[in-house]
């Protein structure tokens, strides 16, 4: 069963320069108990994703189309804002970049953490015993103890730590984290994904994790989508995506990760050009513009096509571009 | 909170009021508004005990008497207890500070949050309801409404309400904008928590703090509306004593004698200068920005 399904999914915000399409024609799915990693630009529909699903889109957007199925059986496009809000927090629940925000200052993590219970029905006591031993899972030493204190007086990967314990406390079937290492240095981001790793094992939900780092994705993720000015260029599960891209975006990208350096360089390799105006997409493939190996019959509409094993790739080329990364790398 | 972080054990002490009030007792200026004011508040208080004289009580044989141990500040015109009358002229004082101001908290508080936390439009017109609020002169604004419905009690409440609501709506508005969009509500949004959990559990708490301390800043402000109002004549109707209206006396009997202005004009100067040094003391004892001076 998948725990995820979206299918089609187009986002539209209204603009004052015109609608901008922010998410157009996205398809894929978060299977139980896997891990199902985003990676894209800056700007490339990561965090209007995010917001679709939980229903939080700004006031200006919207769904245009497609669907989101929670569980095999909710859409939750369209599903009223009361509906949505009970699952938010009891089956679906949200990680967000910034540590440092993301706890309210003025309140105990104690208080925080009973507070967010509310809908549990537990008594006071439970509440805490509760939010100790999420503490204790998270690795938070003298967890008792740190309920009684505040915010400040974590540091940002505590703080991220204990932002993951209470997302994880209601034991969502789905936990949607927002590149929640970016802030963290490289020693805490390591830890904090094998926490993370870990506590997706022992709890059995599924995570939707955004990143634009390469090498986090890599490590953590089962499934692997990636994409580019709102689009779902390349999907598949991380070996694939890794060893044997097929949509040229996905080769583009792999090639300027700094860890694939083979030899020493000044300037380390770009992708010529900018993500296009989302108010006014290129024909066809959405890449087109900055693809070297673009053709004519690029302009038209592009379909994934299915490379086997779940592989997607949103190019006509796609069949044919398989040297793998290795040969890639050896010809420049 | 620099002593909460190297003495880990006890964040919130169960002491902490006692711990802020000796804060405030430390600074000279906070301990001697705090004597002024709790001065004030026991003179209000124990006002029948302090006193045997009937506030309203008229002695006509006893007029304009100079202060001595029978009348600690002598009589006024009618032979009243002008001790008396400035201790139960207290209690209304008080009355009306503590009771205005609260409501006005409370109105303040509940519409700022409505206007910061609500639709775009709702906050435009509550904006320029506050502005127009504020726009009116006090003593326009009390004229107009005595003018309406007569001098008492309850239109100086309504005038000192009208007069700080908007204020406290705006300060409580702008915070809340900006916690609006802060991480951790964005955080509790995405764990689903209603708009009204979200006001009362995560904004609540980070605005409340500088607005009371800035209430209690402007308790002397509302003391001086009700004396000002009552000196006028629209605030408390006679035999009621109230502090302006034992000054208007003595400004028509200052020929007579001056004991009946001091009688009035020192309280209301005690009372300010006790509630402004205490006010300024708390700010500066909250204002994590003010430490370490």
């Amino acid at each position: 069963m998948t725990v995820l399904t979206i299918r089609d999914l187009n986002v539209v915000f209204s603009t004052e320069a015109g609608p901008l399409h922010a998410l157009k024609d996205v398809n894929f799915e978060v299977p139980e108990r896997r891990i199902v990693g985003i990676v894209g630009e800056s700007g490339c529909g990561k965090s209007t994703l995010i917001n679709a699903i939980l229903g939080l889109l700004a006031d200006n957007g919207g769904v245009t189309g497609g669907s989101i199925t929670f569980e095999g059986q909710t859409d939750l496009v369209g599903l009223s804002p009361d509906k949505m809000r009970a699952l938010r927090g009891e089956r679906i629940s949200t990680v967000f970049q910034d540590p440092m925000g993301a706890l309210n200052p003025v309140l105990s993590i104690g208080r925080q953490m009973v507070n967010i219970q509310y809908r549990s029905g537990l008594s006071r006591a439970e509440k805490e015993a509760r939010a100790a031993e999420m503490l204790e899972l998270v690795r938070i030493p003298d967890a008792r103890a740190a309920l009684s204190r505040f915010p400040h007086q974590f540091s940002g990967g505590m703080k991220q730590r204990i932002a993951i314990a209470m997302a994880l406390m209601m034991e969502p079937a789905l936990l949607i984290a927002d590149e929640p290492t970016t802030a963290l240095d490289a020693t805490l981001e390591v830890a904090t994904i094998e926490l993370l790793k870990d506590l997706q094992e022992k709890i059995g939900c599924s995570v939707l994790f955004i990143s634009h780092h390469l090498g986090v994705i890599a490590e953590l993720c089962d499934e692997v989508v990636v994409m580019y000015a709102g689009e779902v260029v390349e999907r598949g599960d991380v070996r694939s995506i890794f060893n044997d891209p097929r949509h040229p975006y996905t080769r583009r990208l792999l090639e300027c990760d700094p860890a694939r350096q083979s030899s020493r360089t000044r300037n380390l390799p770009t992708i010529p050009g900018e993500i296009p105006d989302l108010r006014a997409r290129p024909r066809g493939c959405v890449f087109r513009p900055r693809c070297d190996l673009a053709v004519d019959t690029c302009a038209d509409p592009q379909a994934e096509r299915d490379l086997g094993g779940g592989h997607q790739a949103r190019c006509q080329k796609a069949q044919g571009l398989t040297n793998t990364m290795a040969e890639l790398g050896a010809a420049t | 909170m620099s002593e909460a972080v190297s003495d880990p054990a006890p964040p919130v002490a169960p002491s902490g009021l006692w711990h802020q009030v000796r804060k405030v007792l430390r600074e000279p200026l906070g301990a001697f508004g705090l004597g002024l004011v709790v001065l004030v508040v026991l003179g209000a208080v124990f006002a029948d005990v302090l006193s045997q004289y009937e506030p309203a009580a008229l002695s006509p044989r006893d007029r304009f008497l100079d202060p001595s141990t029978a009348h600690l500040l002598g009589t006024d015109q009618l032979g009243r207890d002008l001790f008396s009358r400035v201790l139960h002229g207290g209690r209304i004082a008080l009355y009306v500070a503590l009771v205005s101001t609260a409501i006005s908290l409370a109105l303040g508080i509940v519409l700022g949050l409505i206007a910061g936390y609500g639709p775009r439009w709702l906050d435009n017109l509550m904006i320029l309801l506050f502005d127009a609020l504020k726009s009116f002169p006090t003593v326009m604004l009390a004229l107009a409404l005595v003018t309406l419905t007569g001098p008492s009690l309850t239109a100086v409440m309504v005038v000192v309400i009208l007069v700080n609501v908007p204020g406290y709506a705006r300060i409580i508005r702008t915070q809340t904008i900006a916690l609006k969009t802060s991480e951790f509500v964005t955080a509790a949004q995405s764990m689903g928590a209603s708009s009204a959990r979200i006001l009362r559990v995560h904004v609540l708490p980070n605005v409340i703090g500088p607005l009371v301390i800035l209430a209690s800043m402007d308790i002397p402000v509302v003391i001086a509306i009700e004396a000002g109002m009552s000196f006028l004549g629209l605030g408390v109707r006679p035999p009621t004593p109230s502090w302006g209206s034992i000054l208007n006396d003595g400004f028509a009997n200052i020929r007579e004698t001056p004991w009946i202005a001091i009688a009035g004009g020192l309280p209301i100067i005690i009372t300010t200068l006790g509630f402004t040094f205490l006010g300024e003391t708390l700010r500066d004892v909250f204002d994590p920005r003010l430490k370490g001076r």
